[in-house]
């Protein structure tokens, strides 16, 4: 396993750094992903229940706020692109937004500190959602083979272009587009994860060394920190792209040209 | 070195956990359920009071304008009648105020004509009074008179009034001679 341990002992951080031992008991099922997985669900359901219980006209400071993250779902990411139709599936991008949303942060905040989405089978779930959806859609709004058809044979197109057209059409289909949803998600939540483990752990063995890498080691720890707020940028924006993404693949499959 | 749980595992990050995928297939459908069943709709409330508290508040500036506008309309009418009341009103006094004058005055001319009347009447009974009393005590002085220097008492009262009508008679009619010429 520690194959590249450096002189002095330094272990870098690798994948087996995300497989954290189980936070109590001896179950696969109390690991520390899982649990903040379950309190995300738990500090979304309270936070967004008391912000709309009142649903009053004249909003509170927290009814504002929730409003403020419901309505820039189901506006910005809804409404926009999915259009006519875009209320059905606003339950499904905001929970998907806000789920994503607080579990990236999570990799952030003090004590929790571990982001879950860089466990794969959770965006792997994730994206089973919306390809789920955006299949049924198509194939409710078209019919099966409408449906089909129009995906493995794209109209107005040369015939002699579908030997090449067609088997790209349908993997991006079936195959790459909830491939790239959840593998985009986990590769950032991962890499970033593994990057503040470099510079925080690296500069945790730079301060116990001798009297020159202790000079060095601020230095780690402050690009430990700038790495921390760019993090959140890109903890922000991802839960941004998947909803986006989610919310472009069901209109796509709603419009009837494809 | 740190014990590592299933660190067989570890090898390929992209390999899934049949656990995580349980939990997290059973996390998100709780959360889509609780945020579809108690949040969306509650939001959605929100956004539509607030739309409907919008537009109700333009509807309602809307119909006191129109209520207003109907209300100045009701008084302007209410104006013109009453300016048109007070016209009639004015215009039905004088009359009745000319006619009232007229009335008095006829009825003055009336109580003026009477007492005139009245006053002729008692002008000639007075008159006639006075004829009578004359005629009587002329009568009895011309007899006086006339048995002084005649000398012969006419005593005779029949005889006394025939010669006192005969005079009479004759100073008439000389009277009615004169007035004749």
């Amino acid at each position: 396993m520690r194959a590249f341990a450096f002189e002095g002992g330094f272990v870098p951080p690798s994948t087996a750094d995300f497989n954290l031992p189980p936070a109590f008991g001896n179950s696969e099922f109390t690991t520390k992903p899982i649990l903040l997985v379950f309190l995300s669900v738990i500090l979304i359901s309270v936070f967004f229940i008391a912000a709309s219980r009142k649903a009053a006209v004249v909003p509170s400071k927290l009814q504002f706020a929730g409003e403020l993250i419901y309505g820039f779902v189901r506006n910005d990411l809804g409404k926009e692109i999915i259009g006519a139709e875009f209320m059905r599936f606003v339950p499904l991008l905001f929970s998907l937004f806000t789920f994503i949303l607080t579990n990236n942060i999570f990799g952030i905040v003090p004590l929790l500190q571990f982001p879950a989405m860089s466990h794969v089978s959770f965006p792997y779930v994730l994206a089973a959602f919306p390809f789920i959806v955006f299949h049924w859609v198509g194939i409710k709004k078209q019919g099966l083979g409408h449906y089909l058809k129009g995906i493995a044979f794209m109209p107005g197109v040369p015939k002699a272009v579908y030997v090449l057209l067609t088997p790209i059409e349908i993997a991006t289909f079936f195959l790459v587009r909830p491939l790239t949803l959840s593998l985009r998600l986990f590769a950032n939540m991962f890499a970033g994860h593994l990057l503040l483990l470099v510079f925080i752990m690296g500069g945790d063995h730079l301060i116990k060394g001798v009297i020159g890498l202790k000079l060095v080691a601020p230095f780690s720890f402050t690009l430990g920190i700038v790495m921390t707020f760019f993090e959140f940028m890109v903890q922000c924006l991802q839960a941004y792209i998947f909803t986006l993404l989610s919310a472009l693949y069901i209109a796509g499959a709603l419009s009837d040209e494809h | 070195m740190k014990t590592r749980f299933a660190a067989e595992a570890a090898a390929n990050p992209l390999i899934p956990h049949t656990a995580e995928l349980i939990v997290g297939f059973i996390a998100f459908t709780l959360l889509f359920l609780v945020l579809r069943k108690a949040v969306v709709p509650m939001f959605e409330k929100a956004f539509a009071a607030r739309t409907e508290a919008i537009q109700g508040g333009i509807e309602k500036a809307e119909r006191a304008q129109a209520e207003a506008a109907a209300a100045l309309q009701s008084y302007t009418v209410q104006l013109a009648d009453a300016r048109g009341e007070a016209t009639k009103i004015r215009e039905e006094a004088r009359v009745q105020g000319a006619a009232i004058i007229e009335d008095l005055r006829a009825r003055a001319q009336e109580e003026a004509a009477r007492i005139t009347a009245q006053a002729h009447a008692s002008i000639e009974a007075e008159r006639q009074a006075a004829i009578t009393s004359l005629r009587q005590e002329v009568g009895s002085l011309a007899t006086d008179l006339a048995s002084k220097i005649v000398g012969e008492a006419l005593e005779d009262q029949a005889r006394q009034s025939r010669v006192v009508d005969r005079f009479l008679e004759d100073l008439e009619s000389a009277g009615s001679k004169e007035k004749a010429k």
